[in-house]
C-alpha cells in the first residue's frame, strides 16, 4: 500500500527525523492562509504517483498571493491519471546539498537493504545507471538492526567527515521507522543538507507491506487505497483478486500462476482476455461470488473456466460455478478445463448438472472460447 | 529441495481443516508423518500420530523429524518456524501466503545462521512421485504425477500442476517437483532448485515454470548455462499482464523495466533454454531430447 508524501512524512517525524513545517490545503484560500503562516513555501500536489515536479505539480511561492496562484494552477491538475485534490504547503529551506537515503526489502539478500547516495533529487534508477560509484548500499541483518558504525561506514566515502555523525544518526532513525511500520520501502529523496549543515527530509516515499496490513490496521488508514474499478472494488470486498482488462474472453481460474497463464495462452492464440480473476488459495470456496461478479461485464463474449487443483479442490470450485450458472442462467458460451485435486467428481458434476463436458486440455478450451467470442462479436 | 520417503515429517497445525485433510493425503501417498503440533490439543492423536504442544516438545518426547511443514496462519508463521528451528529441524516447508515480509526476513536470518533450509513461504510444496510428498499438491493424481526423469521447478502451485499434467500427457514422468513459492522473498530460489536437480541422480532434464516479477529467472538462467543436465524448457507466466499490478502473487509485479517477461525470456534464451508460448508445448520440447518416456 502506497502512502502519499503528506501521510509518509509524519512517520519520519515520529522517528525523530526533521521534516519541513507544513500545512495541508484543499482550496486556494487554505493554501494562501498556510503561506501567510509559513512564509516562503513550496506548494506540492499530493497524488499517489511520482514525477510530480516534472508535471508542474510542485511550485515555489514567496508570498500568500503567489501561493494562492500556485494552488489555483495545481488543484484539479491531472498527474499520472490522478486529479490533484489536495496540496501540501511546506516551508522552504536554504539548501546546500541533496542526498538520497532508502531502506527496502531486498530479495537477493533476503533482508533489509540500506541505500545512500550524495546525489539526491533524482530517480534512484538514474543514479544507479549514471553514477554507480555515488550509490552505496549495505544489507542489514534484520535481527541485529542498523548500527551507527555501519551507517557511518556506508556514508563515509561519499560525504564530508563533519556530517558523518548526523547522517549516521538519521539513518539509524530511518531504519527504526522502516522496522516499526512494516515498510516495503521507506525513502527520503531528497534529503537536504541546509546551510547550517543540519539535515531535513524534503520528500518521503513509504510503501506498507500489504501482507502486514492486518497488524498495521491503524497505520493503513493513512495509506492511499489502490485506484479500482467498480468490479475490482467489489472483488476486494469479497477478498478476491480481480483486474479489469480490455478483451472479450472472460477468465475464471484458480491460482495466480494459472490465471496469468490462461491470459497468456488466450493472447497466444489470438484472443484477448477480459479480466484477471483468480480464486486460488483460501478463496477457492468463493466460485459462486466470483462468477456472479465477472459475468456482469458487457465486454465478455465467452468464458474460460480453467481449474488445476492443488490446494484448491476443483470439485468445490466447480460446484460453486454450477450453482451460480443455474441461478443466473447467463447467455454466454462457457468452456471448461478441469484437472487436479477433485477433478473426477468435478467433471461428473458438470455433466450431470449442466450437461457439459470439460475439454481434455486447457489449450482446446481456450481455442474454443476464442472462436465463440469472435462469432458473437 | 527433493524429499525422500525415508524422511520423517512433523506437521505444525495438523488439527486444522486443511492440516488434517492434507496430512491424510500425504500419509496415503507414503509420506512418513511422525507427529503434529497444536498447543491446544497436546496429548491427543490426529491422523494416527501424536499431537504435541510444540516442535521442541515433540523433539523432547523423542520424536525425530527431518522436515516440518507449516499449516499456520500468516501472523503465526514466524513463531512456528522458530519453534521448528529450535527443535533442530533442518528443513521447513512454509505453505502460508501473506506472511508479513518482515517476519519472513527474521525467519531467513535465523535459518541462515542455523543452516536450515526454508522452502517458501507461499509454496505448494515438494513432490517425489512414487515416493512421498510434502505440501498440498495432487501427487496422488496419476494423470498429473508419474515417476520419471523430468525435474520440475515452479513458483506457482496451480501452474506447476498444469505443467506436470502436460508432461504426463506427453508420456513423460517427473523425478521431483520443487514448488518454491510465489512470495517476493523466499528461502529457496529457482537457482537453488536447479542446483538440487542438477545433482539428483534420477533427474535427466529440468523444466522451469516462472512468472513475471523479481529477477529469479534471470539468476537461474545464468546457472542453467553451466549445468550438467539440460534445462529443456521454461514457461514464464504473465507475458500479457499489465505492468504495475500485483497479479495475485505478491511477487508477480512488473516495476518499470524490472521483472518483465521480455527480460526473463531473453536471459533464458541466451542460456539455451527454450521459452514456451503455452505449457502444452512441453511435450514437443521433451520429444527433442533423449529423456526417457515414463
Amino acid at each position: 500500500m502506497n502512502f502519499e508524501e503528506f501521510a509518509a512524512k509524519p512517520l519520519l517525524a515520529k522517528a525523530g527525523i526533521r521534516v519541513p513545517g507544513s500545512a495541508m490545503a484543499a482550496t486556494v484560500d487554505e493554501a494562501g492562509a498556510a503561506a501567510e503562516k509559513l512564509g516562503d513555501v513550496m506548494v506540492k500536489a499530493q497524488v499517489p504517483t511520482g514525477k510530480r515536479g516534472k508535471a508542474g505539480g510542485i511550485v515555489r511561492a514567496t508570498s500568500a498571493a503567489e501561493a494562492k496562484a500556485a494552488a489555483e494552477k495545481i488543484l484539479g491538475m491531472e498527474i499520472g491519471g490522478y486529479t490533484v485534490e489536495k496540496l501540501l504547503v511546506e516551508q522552504c529551506a536554504s539548501i546546500a546539498a541533496e542526498y538520497y537515503a532508502a531502506i527496502l526489502n531486498d530479495a537477493a539478500s533476503k533482508g533489509p537493504l540500506l541505500m545512500f547516495s550524495d546525489q539526491g533529487g533524482m530517480d534512484i534508477e538514474e543514479i544507479a545507471q549514471t553514477q554507480p560509484d555515488r550509490l552505496r548500499q549495505i544489507p542489514i541483518d534484520v535481527r541485529h538492526g542498523l548500527s551507527t558504525d555501519d551507517a557511518k561506514a556506508l556514508v563515509a566515502p561519499l560525504v564530508d567527515a563533519s556530517q558523518h555523525d548526523d547522517l549516521a544518526e538519521l539513518l539509524v532513525k530511518l531504519y527504526q521507522a522502516y522496522a516499526d511500520n512494516d515498510a516495503e520501502l521507506l525513502e527520503i529523496n531528497p534529503l537536504a543538507v541546509l546551510d547550517d549543515n543540519s539535515l531535513l527530509a524534503l520528500d518521503c516515499k513509504f510503501t506498507l507491506d500489504d501482507s502486514a496490513i492486518k497488524r498495521q490496521q491503524e497505520l493503513s488508514l493513512s495509506g492511499t487505497p489502490e485506484k479500482l474499478t467498480g468490479r475490482e472494488l467489489a472483488a476486494q470486498q469479497l477478498d478476491l483478486k480481480y483486474i479489469d482488462l480490455e478483451g472479450s474472453v472472460g477468465v475464471l481460474a484458480n491460482g495466480a500462476g494459472l490465471t496469468m497463464t490462461t491470459m497468456d495462452v488466450i493472447t497466444h492464440y489470438g484472443g484477448s482476455p477480459a479480466n484477471f480473476l483468480e480464486i486460488g488459495g483460501e478463496a477457492y470456496t468463493k466460485a459462486t461470488e466470483a462468477l456472479k461478479l465477472m459475468i456482469d461485464n458487457d465486454k465478455i463474449n465467452s468464458l474460460v473456466v480453467n481449474f488445476c487443483g492443488a490446494f484448491a479442490r476443483t470439485d468445490v470450485m466447480t460446484e460453486g460455478v454450477i450453482n451460480a450458472w443455474q441461478e443466473l442462467k447467463p447467455d454466454i458460451p462457457v468452456f471448461f478445463s478441469i484437472h487436479g485435486t477433485g477433478s473426477i467428481e468435478a467433471r461428473q458434476m458438470l455433466t450431470d448438472r449442466l450437461g457439459m463436458t470439460a475439454f481434455e486440455t486447457m489449450d482446446e478450451a481456450i481455442q474454443a472460447a476464442i472462436q465463440a467470442a469472435e462469432a458473437k462479436s | 529441495m527433493i524429499v525422500r520417503g525415508s524422511e520423517a515429517l512433523l506437521v505444525q497445525g495438523i488439527t486444522g481443516k486443511q492440516g488434517s485433510f492434507w496430512t491424510g493425503k500425504m500419509q496415503e501417498y507414503g509420506t512418513n508423518v511422525v507427529g503434529g503440533v497444536n498447543p491446544k490439543k497436546a496429548g491427543t492423536q490426529c491422523c494416527g500420530v501424536p499431537v504435541y504442544a510444540s516442535a521442541v516438545d515433540a523433539m523432547n518426547a523423542g520424536t525425530h523429524f527431518d522436515v516440518s511443514i507449516l499449516f499456520i496462519p500468516p501472523l503465526g508463521v514466524l513463531a512456528a518456524a522458530r519453534d521448528a528451528m529450535a527443535a533442530g529441524c533442518k528443513r521447513i516447508v512454509c505453505l502460508t501466503e501473506h506472511v508479513p515480509v518482515r517476519d519472513v526476513m527474521f525467519m531467513m536470518s535465523e535459518a541462515k545462521e542455523r543452516g536450515v533450509q526454508i522452502v517458501g513461504p507461499n509454496t505448494a510444496g515438494l513432490v517425489t512421485p512414487g515416493e512421498c510428498f510434502v505440501g498440498f499438491m495432487p501427487a496422488f493424481d496419476s494423470t498429473i504425477f508419474k515417476s520419471g526423469n523430468v525435474g520440475v521447478i515452479s513458483r506457482s502451485g496451480s501452474l506447476g500442476t498444469l505443467m506436470c499434467l502436460n508432461i504426463v500427457q506427453a508420456g513423460y514422468g517427473q523425478s521431483a517437483f520443487c514448488g518454491i513459492g510465489g512470495d517476493p522473498i523466499i528461502g529457496t530460489t529457482t537457482r537453488d532448485a536447479l542446483v538440487a536437480l542438477d545433482n539428483d541422480e534420477k533427474t535427466d532434464a529440468v523444466v522451469m515454470v516462472g512468472e513475471i516479477g523479481g529477477s529469479m529467472e534471470e539468476e537461474a538462467a545464468e546457472y542453467a548455462a553451466t549445468m550438467k543436465k539440460p534445462v529443456v524448457a521454461a514457461f514464464i507466466a504473465g507475458g500479457s499482464s499489465p505492468p504495475g499490478k500485483k497479479m495475485g502473487h505478491a511477487g508477480a509485479i512488473v516495476m518499470g523495466d524490472k521483472g518483465t517477461y521480455q527480460s526473463k525470456k531473453q536471459a533464458l534464451e541466451a542460456a539455451g533454454v527454450e521459452v514456451l508460448a503455452t505449457p502444452s508445448a512441453i511435450g514437443a520440447a521433451l520429444g527433442n531430447t533423449s529423456v526417457k518416456l515414463a
